[in-house]
């Protein structure tokens, strides 16, 4: 009888999950409930079982969208985590230089999404950009209109001075948070500073590297705005990443019962990894 | 009454949402009742009897998922009978 009692405390999050149910999982039943119907408009649906998943799954261009965005993620996460973990050791940890460097790094996560495309989109155009102009002018053909490679770059680019600052401050946090005692016993032993960045400082960043690697991978794999604004998806469909396809499926061809199918199974996509990660953060807690 | 014809219900998406809300109905229960404890056993990781039925039932859609794309069959009686045999064995053994 002593746990009913205690359980009275989830009425406090009545509220919650009250606005959870309106805004998540009604709308997630109706996806569920269009993928199984061919809708013709208002009150005109016919229930067609599982077609549109199947024809989902089974689109070619859909999976080429599907491998895009696992290369892109991973390419992310090749690149921001290193990066963020190696800035974050050349910061100084006090003092006001470190307040000054921190408030820096900290600009780019302060510029929304869209504003960060337009601002890209103009600085890597060939004809007015800076970096555009910059990089043709050292003999090196670059068009994010043209070459797909050149998108890629432009994205990843992008993509990079975004988001690493959030590694960064999760790296730092960590690195602030290792007690002195370990570094002077890793002087003593006489340890060189990549022994101390391996068995030291590598280990103890475990944490707050599961949060950043999540984060980064929900984030990127889920990313629209930016390539919307900066390539459009193109040139050809070699930007077109699965978020980009799912809103040209749902809202420029308006094929909902599809569009529900595929956003289905793009959740659960999601939902597995970040069950995996989530799995991993949580392994990882009670080790050292 | 409300009107719900702006969420297109069927009354297979409808047995769908019941049999869901039945599971957590008795998950609750269950847990009032019969309070759950992390162990380990043949997953990889601790796991309560929540995280259990969740992992039970994100390999049922994924089992799901895969017949349809691997075969052209309407019925779905294969992939229910391994996702609920593999839901017990995780939900037992797990």
């Amino acid at each position: 009888m002593h746990k009913l009692e205690d359980n009275r405390a989830w009425l406090l999050v009545v509220p919650v999950f009250a606005l959870v149910a309106f805004n998540a999982v009604i709308p997630l039943m109706t996806v569920v409930n269009y993928s199984l119907q061919d809708i013709f408009g208002p009150g005109q649906r016919v229930f067609i079982g599982v077609e549109w998943f199947r024809e989902v799954l089974r689109d070619l261009t859909i999976q080429a969208s599907f491998l895009r965005q696992v290369a892109f993620s991973a390419l992310v996460l090749a690149i921001q985590i290193p990066l963020g973990i190696a800035i974050a050791l050349l910061l100084p940890r006090v003092g006001w230089k470190s307040s000054l460097a921190i408030i820096l790094i900290a600009i780019p996560l302060l510029v929304p999404f869209n504003v960060v495309g337009t601002i890209w989109q103009v600085y890597a155009r060939p004809d007015i950009g800076f970096l555009g102009r910059g990089v043709n002018a050292i003999g090196i053909d670059y068009n994010y209109t043209a070459s797909a490679v050149s998108a890629w770059i432009t994205l990843l680019l992008m993509d990079t001075w975004h988001w690493t600052p959030l590694v960064i401050l999760l790296a730092f946090a960590g690195l602030c948070s290792i007690p002195e005692p370990y570094y002077q016993a890793a002087r003593i032993d006489g340890a060189s500073r990549w022994a101390v960045f391996r068995h030291i400082e590598l280990p103890k960043l475990r944490g707050v590297l599961t949060i950043a690697i999540l984060l980064r991978f929900m984030d990127s794999f889920m990313i629209y705005t930016e390539p919307f604004v900066v390539t459009g998806g193109g040139p050809g469909s070699s930007t077109t990443f699965l978020s980009v396809r799912l809103v040209n499926m749902a809202v420029g061809q308006f094929d909902l019962g599809p569009a529900a199918a595929f956003s289905l199974i793009y959740f659960l996509v999601i939902l597995l990894f970040s069950y995996v990660f989530y799995t991993i953060l949580k392994m990882n807690e009670g080790e050292p | 009454m409300i009107d719900l014809e702006w969420m297109a219900w069927t009354t297979p998406t409808a047995i769908f949402f019941a049999v869901i809300a039945a599971m957590l109905a008795v998950m609750t229960a269950l847990q009032i009742f019969w309070p759950t404890v992390e162990r380990k056993g043949l997953l990889p990781m601790p796991t309560t009897r929540g995280d259990r039925l969740f992992l039970s039932l994100l390999l049922a859609a994924f089992l799901h998922l895969g017949f349809v794309w691997a075969t052209d069959i309407e019925a779905f009686w294969q992939p229910l009978a391994l996702s609920v045999a593999f839901g017990v064995l995780i939900l037992r053994f797990g």
